[in-house]
């Protein structure tokens, strides 16, 4: 057999994987492959302007897609800047692929140019990572990393090549789907386990369906199998941050997200449950609130493909060990076998009815400044008003818990937010990577004046692919959430999260050559969205709302799901210290 | 404030992996990355074709921990299965130790003679020094070094504990 260099076999194997788009950077240890890359007739490259960005743009691309995200950086600090991307992609369950280049084999170890122990310095932020030390096994190595990164549960995983390995040579021919000696997911759910679910969710009076990522992850499948199991149920449907839009939310059964800033129903519900069936989600100290009070009357089924999520945080009664769609799909059956009809959840609705009559996501408007929340609204009804497809991006603070709660998801796949990790900077970039994705898409990325600054260098790529994503800042002028935590815990010391000397954000627009808009009023906030909508390419809004709003409602760390604050009214400005030392 | 402390066992875990590198630095850096504690950890290759290593853990947690530990190694893309022989029944568990003890006189044979006890050979010997080589359980070599202590102990060397399950499957 013909041989060929390490790079040439990279992106063979690229090829063979159905790798269409590549996020990178290059630099002196990756230039052999990038030599290989050149004027590739199907492998897009997206140059991008910091590491960062391209992990990012990977995540985005990854989620709103279904396929793996694949990033190429150089050693050293191409790699080193890359981390918080793959930590955010481990946390997240993103499937993603990272190529880092590294000094020449004999080299290694020895402190030289652009050197860093990548393998060892993304060891605990990836699910599996490889340094490859032969052209001859590189083959076999990119294609068990994609099959790691895409199964059980996603995740990044990194693939360390020295420079000589990139030039030496060797056979390549592509693999075949050999069973890995290690690592055997389990995918399908034991029977048994099935049976015992089947008969709970029959016998439950206060049944909830908790679900989160783990149903997007499992494929737009799976999101259909909720709607399934929630119909037959009658259950009323919660979700975390990560898990919106795998049940509409336009459904009279869907109580909005759980959690620390999710609705009072939600929380209550869960709160006052006798059966919480928790699909692909982790009880999540966000979540889980005070753990010793979480929901105390409730039976417990949790369905997870990583057993390591189960009994984590909260001990649970029933353990599905599974792929969440095959699971679904087999409660299902069973519910179906033995003609289950929905129990008479009459009482429930009517005590959740009564939750939901406390509107906690109400908010007081003074018709001078705008609210964060209208901000969000109409963003959600503008865009909605477009039949297009959108897919809507955050970074992390105040703007992205408005975004979770007033704006309302449909579909999985179109909301796109940092959870795990709380990554500000996120979202910039993976609107870039959604947008690569979904050409005909709008993806707009909903960020606030401190998060947008962390990866705005990355303007010059959209403006260079001429990708048309819209930023929408939500401008207070603080880290929000920030300010919000020392307001409710310090006594509004507001020690460093002003955001001074902030950029002129329209004329920074300008200068990328995008459109830059700025909403100062509510009386200019319809017109402006409206303006960001029709405007080709890419925009940028400035929308300056109020200052000092706080995202209510919200469950202070170390409380229970019953000690919500709804309203700014409840709150004493200080915290004890077995408070304060939980984040 | 006060930091909370559960109660924990002790737990000897057995672990089939990968002959892999780094694998050593996957394994002990997920206890420290975790919080998770490490009492003694061994490794070698059993396998006739080098291709498999056996890693012994000892540690101890409180028992939700324990499975938390357990959960977390098994996931590990190298590792092949995890075995937890304080709970998978009876098993065997040995260490060894060198232990090297100085003197002279009444000393040198109380040395020779609590070896003799406990089954410990000489492997070294000087007119001024032995080294001892026991293997036991942690506990049995525990006490024969705290015994040498008074008596002139210079220096120890542990392996740290081997444990495999009792009866004829495989742990």
């Amino acid at each position: 057999m013909a041989e060929r260099s390490g790079a040439d076999i990279l992106v063979q194997c690229l090829v063979d994987l159905g790798v269409e788009v590549v996020f990178g950077y290059p630099g002196g240890a990756v230039l052999p492959i990038y030599d290989a890359l050149y004027n590739h007739p199907t492998i897009k490259h997206i140059l991008v302007r910091h590491e960062q960005g391209a992990t990012h743009m990977a995540e985005g691309y990854a989620r709103s897609t279904g396929k793996p995200g694949v990033v190429l950086v150089t050693s050293g600090p191409g790699a080193t800047n890359a981390i918080t991307g793959i930590t955010d992609a481990l946390m997240d369950s993103i499937p993603m692929v990272v190529i880092t280049g590294q000094v020449a084999t004999h080299l290694i170890g020895t402190d030289a140019f652009q050197e860093a122990d990548t393998v060892g310095l993304t060891r605990h932020c990836t699910k599996h990572n490889y340094l490859v030390k032969s052209p001859a096994k590189l083959g076999a190595i990119i294609h068990e990393a994609f099959h790691i990164a895409t199964s059980g549960r996603p995740g990044p995983v990194v693939i360390d090549i020295p420079k000589d390995v990139q030039v030496a040579t060797a056979p390549y021919s592509k693999p075949d789907a050999n069973e890995h000696p290690s690592y055997r997911p389990q995918v399908k759910p034991d029977a048994a386990a099935v049976a015992r679910a089947v008969e709970m969710i029959a016998q439950a009076e206060r049944p909830i369906l908790y679900t989160g990522g783990g149903v997007i992850n499992a494929g737009p499948e799976a999101s259909a199998l909720l709607r399934e199991l929630a119909e037959m149920t009658g259950a009323p449907v919660t979700s975390t941050l990560m898990g919106l839009g795998a049940f509409p939310a336009s459904s009279p059964q869907w109580l909005g997200m759980l959690g620390m800033h999710g609705t009072y129903e939600a929380n209550m519900a869960m709160n006052r449950a006798d059966l919480i069936i928790c699909l692909g989600a982790r009880f999540d100290d966000r979540v889980t609130g005070r753990l010793d009070a979480f929901s105390p009357e409730s039976k417990k089924i949790h369905v997870d493909i990583d057993r390591s999520s189960i009994n984590k945080n909260v001990v649970v009664d029933l353990p599905i060990v599974a792929d969440v769609g095959g699971a679904m799909a087999e409660i299902i059956a069973g519910l179906k076998a033995q003609a289950h009809k929905p129990a008479d959840l009459t009482e429930w609705w009517s005590r959740i009815t009564g939750w939901r009559a406390r509107k906690s996501l109400g908010y007081i408007e003074d018709g001078i400044e705008i609210m964060p929340q209208r901000a969000i609204a109409d963003l959600f009804t503008a865009t909605r008003a477009t039949g297009k497809d959108v897919i809507i991006t955050t970074e992390v603070g105040q703007h992205q818990m408005w975004a979770a709660q007033h704006y309302h998801f449909d579909d999985p796949n179109k909301w796109l937010t940092s959870g795990g990790l709380g990554t500000m900077g996120y979202g910039f970039p993976a609107a870039i990577g959604a947008q690569m994705g979904n050409p005909d898409s709008l993806v707009v990325c909903i960020a606030g004046d401190a998060s947008i600054q962390m990866n705005i260098q990355e303007l010059g790529t959209a403006t260079q692919y001429r990708l048309p994503v819209k930023i929408f800042i939500l401008n207070n002028e603080y880290m929000g959430m920030v300010r919000q935590w020392q307001e409710l815990t310090y006594e509004s010391r507001y020690s460093n999260s002003y955001s001074d000397s902030l950029p002129d954000f329209v004329k920074l627009a300008e200068a990328y050559g995008w459109t830059g808009i700025r909403i100062e009023g509510p009386q200019e906030l319809e017109a402006g969205i409206r303006q960001m909508i029709e405007t080709p390419g890419p925009v940028m809004v400035d929308c300056r709302v109020a200052r000092l709003s706080n995202c209510f409602p919200m469950i202070p760390s170390g409380a229970a799901h019953t000690d919500m604050l709804l309203d700014p009214s409840q709150v004493s400005g200080t915290m004890n210290d077995e408070a304060k030392a939980l984040v | 404030m006060h930091i909370a402390e559960e109660k924990t066992e002790r737990h000897v875990l057995s672990l089939t992996v990968a002959n892999e590198a780094g694998i050593l630095a996957r394994i002990a850096g997920l206890f420290t990355a975790r919080g998770y504690n490490i009492d003694s950890l061994t490794v070698a290759d059993i396998t006739a074709d080098h291709s498999i290593s056996r890693i012994t853990v000892v540690t101890n947690g409180p028992p939700r921990v324990i499975d938390q530990i357990i959960a977390q190694l098994d996931r590990l893309v190298p590792v092949h299965k995890v075995a937890d022989l304080t709970d998978n029944g009876p098993f065997v568990e040995r260490e060894l130790a060198l232990v090297k003890v100085a003197g002279t006189g009444e000393h040198r044979i109380e040395a020779l003679r609590l070896a003799e006890v406990f089954r410990a050979k000489v492997v070294d010997t000087t007119t001024e020094s032995f080294v001892f080589e026991i293997t036991g359980t942690t506990e049995k070599v525990d006490t024969f070094v705290n015994l040498m202590r008074g008596i002139g102990l210079v220096e120890v060397g542990r392996t740290g504990v081997v444990g495999i399950i009792r009866g004829k499957d495989a742990s």
